[in-house]
């Protein structure tokens, strides 16, 4: 008894100890969070420094431009990309990851979609969208002087890959690929035609303002399956790959290799943390629609939401 | 007051041109009798090249057309070997490559991190979100007041009026946060750039072996992309505003340096004899005689290094600045082109009051003593000025409430901008359409065809034909190795797509900016008007019309064509307003006399005259052109700052590095010739 006693007492004289060690943060040094460009990235750095600060930790937040903060973080010089998409720098993450600098540690819980994207207005100048078997007729219907009498897809940077000369070989759609250098390009395109109801058709990935702010649908492609990219016999094109659409992919978290000695509590908050795709495009709007601080709105989260980010915290 | 740094920029960038050109060119010039065939070679090389190009593509030996991948000189991948081992390996025994690196960027964060604490952050014990403010940072009035009445001191009312609106702009559009960071930034990379540069163009003065050492490196650290070594610079120092400071300097440190070597060579002899005589040191020689003495030129370089440096701020803020660079980047991601237009105007505020202010001070130090009591009197104001300021700042650390400017007051234009791009793009997008169609079908496409279809060893050897032509032997040798080295390194096709897109925006700057140089040179109200609107657009970042253009034209090289239009066009202008106004009155004067026209004085007397400037105005138009090339790359064209900002974007130092030494070759290829060209018809001139 004496002897259960004393080991229960024990088990709590060490948890106790493990959890003030663990309360106050292990280093003082800042976590760098880095800070992108685009709404949602600004939002889930804030929500992770937010919770990182009140689990005792100092946090700064570094602007950084997407693609270039992965030297960064090799170095250490940065300590958290809050949001690396599956879909537009998987190639830069498994090559920093490969250097032994960065660390990928999981899905932040949302799932990037991109794909080709139509404004609602377009169904009427080429009846049967979003089915992507209507834009076999449509070429005319998108076309610029230009690629005429091809339509014009608009994609992503060259730099974002996403195979869509192969894609409109493979499914015989009359498009012509013209990339776009930046999304800040793509975009300014896209708020211009919808200005002037002008036929556009081109990327977009959600979660992103855009599809929040105009009315339009993704093109229903055949869906993704590993088999469509690899071979060849599969799907409607018996002899091409890529007859399919993208995949979509989840939002990585990556940090500095370094961080899970340097910050043991503070990486398994970052490892834990999790998210989804309708409250982040909610919470997108209420900043980019409704102009509220980003700031503002990812504390507003923090403190209402205490239940869902306490568990994170290893106590 | 921009007219006489335009003015003085120009002499001394046209004595260093002319220097080198002396340099390269006559001694090897070939003989100047005219041989008949002389005449023959280019009308021979034009018809040459249609049939080249005509040719069908199997007549052609398959190496020529394309240059075969197995030739391919791997650069890029050993630069990128050399690079991993330098980061990783590399060390001098006790320490490595990068401990030094570090420890440098380390020091040069200091300054860096005071600047900042007296403008932007305050004093900050501590780091990231548990730093405390110590220390506010200079509230928004006190450095109003200040600069205002020292403004007031050294350069009189207009300098302190100029003062006050720029300030009252950054304040009143809510820039004020974010620009003062930028400003200690641009403060402190520009007064190392300036100290730097001085000390790097004297060492050169004294030593001549230095100086041909280092005028190449120059002429790459000019014209080459900074991203092209934005990735170096930040594995070696650290992500941050270090690196992105030192990439600053890098960009806009040679024409200090340049301007340095031209100015001091340029004090009279006669000055640099009485020191010896009257028995001064070398020491003193230099910084109580040479130096002074050179203060003016001097001046005109430390105005270069500032806004060279201004130019970078976008990109320095991608990669940890901050600031107003920022400001511009996150405002066009969001579409929201007043926003951006607010802050990238900012820009061109600190840009246009630093420079007034420098020039101001450097005017100020060898102007006239003013009367003695006048002078008390102004001393006594800046002083009762800086006192108030500083109680200012005192108030504002013991109550922080009075130190931010107030939201109330705060003014925006950003929706008014924003709703004029639109309604543009809504009411005029037809006609707009016609013309970019028309362009693009009948101009660019075409062009673009004829470019990519010349075989690249007809290019090599034109290139160096022209060299020879211009220059000798060794004019040849040089530009045809740099033109070779494109197809060496596997960016062929991307070399011919740049030289395109730029050749087609050089020549329509020049279509464009010679005749209104020329009605400039002649109307001194419409030059101040011009001068107003090139000097905003080159202080603007590109970043902020490049959007609204996008709107209007959509992705692709016509929009590209009118970035690159827009910010080569300056120097066509100004050089050509130059040229035209500086012919002698005499020499007009015997134009008169003799009976020409308005029109034969213009064409016989003015213009052949002006050549020389003209022909260096496209010299700096087709090096601004080519520095656009990356921002470009940002709408979607095919060129080599699209290799560039690819090779950012993967991580691949050695393609960056090479990619923009291609830049650089193409840069350097135009100046070396138009320099040849433009010493022969002085020779010829008789000048």
């Amino acid at each position: 008894m004496l002897h259960t006693l004393s080991r229960i007492a024990l088990a709590g004289v060490v948890s106790m100890a493990v959890s003030t060690a663990n309360a106050a943060p292990e280093s003082k040094d800042p976590i760098k969070i880095t800070l992108n460009d685009w709404t949602g990235e600004l939002l889930s750095a804030h929500i992770m420094g937010e919770i990182l600060k009140k689990a005792g930790y100092n946090v700064e937040y570094v602007p950084a431009d997407y693609l270039a903060q992965f030297s960064g973080m090799g170095t250490g010089d940065l300590t958290v990309a809050p949001e690396v998409w599956a879909t537009t720098a998987q190639e830069a993450l498994d090559a920093a990851v490969k250097t032994g600098g960065v660390e990928n540690v999981g899905s932040s819980g949302m799932e990037a979609r991109e794909d080709w994207w139509f404004p609602e207005y377009m169904k009427e100048k080429c009846p049967g969208l979003p089915d992507w078997k209507a834009l076999k007729k449509c070429g005319a219907a998108f076309a610029t002087p230009d690629t005429a009498p091809k339509g014009r897809y608009l994609g992503g940077p060259s730099t974002w890959g996403g195979y869509d000369e192969e894609r409109v070989e493979a499914l015989g759609l009359p498009f012509e690929v013209i990339h776009a250098g930046t999304d800040a390009a793509m975009f300014a395109e896209l708020k211009s035609a919808y200005e002037r109801k002008a036929p556009i058709i081109l990327w977009i990935y959600t979660p992103h303002w855009a599809p929040i702010k105009y009315k339009g649908e993704f093109v229903e492609f055949p869906a993704y399956e590993a088999a469509c990219y690899e071979d060849p016999a599969w799907g409607v094109n018996k002899e091409m790959k890529y007859d399919c659409a993208k995949p979509r992919g989840p939002i990585w978290k990556a940090v500095w290799s370094g961080m899970q000695k340097k910050w043991p509590g503070a990486y398994e908050i970052i490892k834990e943390y999790k998210f989804d795709n309708q409250t982040m495009g909610e919470l997108a709007a209420r900043v980019d629609i409704e102009g509220q601080k980003v700031e503002d709105v990812a504390a507003d989260w923090v403190s209402k939401n205490e239940p869902t980010w306490k568990p994170w915290v290893k106590p | 007051m921009t007219m006489a740094t335009t003015q003085a920029t120009r002499q001394a960038t046209r004595q260093a041109t002319h220097q080198d050109a002396r340099q390269n060119a006559p001694e090897q010039a070939p003989p100047a009798a005219p041989f008949r065939w002389r005449r023959l070679v280019w009308p021979a090389v034009a018809v040459l090249t249609a049939v080249v190009v005509m040719l069908p593509a199997d007549l052609l030996p398959a190496w020529a057309v394309k240059y075969p991948a197995a030739w391919h000189l791997p650069l890029a991948a050993w630069i990128s070997d050399v690079m991993k081992w330098l980061m990783n390996s590399a060390s001098f025994g006790l320490f490595t490559v990068r401990d030094l690196t570090r420890a440098l960027s380390a020091v040069l964060n200091i300054p860096l991190t005071m600047a900042k604490a007296i403008f932007a952050t305050g004093v900050m014990q501590g780091e990231g979100s548990q730093a405390v403010q110590l220390f506010p940072p200079i509230p928004w009035f006190s450095l109003v007041i200040a600069a205002t009445t020292v403004s007031y001191a050294i350069g009189g009312l207009r300098l302190a009026l100029g003062m006050a609106l720029g300030l009252a702009y950054l304040a009143v559009f809510g820039q004020w946060t974010s620009a003062m960071v930028t400003f200690a930034s641009v403060l402190v990379s520009s007064i190392i750039g300036a100290i730097g540069g001085l000390l790097l163009g004297l060492a050169c003065v004294r030593s001549r072996t230095l100086e041909r050492l280092i005028s190449p490196l120059l002429d790459v650290a000019q014209t080459m992309p900074v991203f092209a070594y934005l990735l170096p610079m930040l594995i070696l120092f650290g992500f941050g505003p270090v690196s992105a400071m030192i990439a600053t300097i890098i960009y806009a440190v040679p024409p200090m340096v340049r301007i340095t070597i031209v100015a001091i060579r340029a004090v009279p002899e006669e000055i640099e004899a009485l020191g010896r005589m009257t028995g001064c040191t070398r020491h003193q020689i230099t910084w109580k005689m040479l130096v002074p003495s050179a203060m003016p030129a001097l001046m005109v370089g430390v105005n270069q290094v500032i806004m060279l440096s201004l130019n970078v701020v976008i990109i320095a803020s991608m990669i940890g600045a901050g600031g107003l660079g920022w400001d511009v980047l996150a405002a066009l991601r969001r579409l929201d082109i007043g926003g951006g237009l607010e802050a990238g105007l900012a820009i061109t505020v600190l840009a246009i009051l630093l420079d007034r202010f420098a020039q101001a001070l450097a005017f100020n130090a060898r102007r006239n003593r003013r009367a003695e009591h006048s002078r008390r009197r102004v001393r006594h104001a800046v002083y009762a000025a800086l006192v108030l300021a500083a109680a200012g700042w005192l108030a504002a650390a013991h109550w922080p409430t009075i130190a931010p400017y107030p939201e109330g007051w705060r003014l925006s234009t950003a929706p008014f901008w924003g709703d004029l791009v639109s309604w543009i793009n809504i009411n005029f997008n037809g006609p707009l359409d016609a013309v970019k169609t028309f362009i693009l079908l009948n101009i660019l496409a075409p062009v673009k065809q004829f470019m990519l279809a010349l075989p690249w060893p007809w290019v090599v050897a034109v290139t160096a034909l022209a060299g020879y032509w211009l220059g000798g032997v060794r004019l040849a040798l040089t530009v045809g190795l740099m033109c070779a080295f494109m197809a060496v390194v596997g960016l062929w096709p991307a070399t011919m797509i740049t030289v395109y897109l730029c050749g087609v925006a050089v020549m329509i700057s020049v279509l464009i900016g010679v005749p209104v140089g020329i009605a400039c040179a002649q109307r001194p109200a419409l030059r101040t008007v011009v001068e107003w609107i090139i000097d905003t657009l080159q202080t603007l970042p590109a970043f902020v019309y490049l959007i609204p253009i996008v709107m209007l034209f959509r992705v692709g090289d016509f929009t590209a064509l009118i970035a690159i239009v827009l910010y080569a066009i300056a120097p066509a202008i100004r050089y050509t307003a130059h040229g035209v106004a500086q012919v002698s009155p005499h020499l007009i004067e015997a134009g008169v006399m003799s009976g020409c026209t308005r029109r034969q004085i213009l064409t016989r007397i003015r213009l052949p005259l002006a050549v020389p400037d003209m022909l260096l105005g496209l010299n700096q138009t087709i090096l601004l052109a080519l520095s656009m090339l990356v921002i470009t790359a940002l709408v979607g064209t095919r060129d080599l700052g699209q290799v560039t900002y690819a090779a950012l974007a993967k991580a691949d130092v050695g393609l960056g590095l090479v990619a923009g030494l291609s830049v650089a070759f193409i840069g350097m290829i135009a100046d070396r010739l138009i320099a040849a060209g433009s010493a022969r018809l002085k020779a010829r001139n008789g000048h």
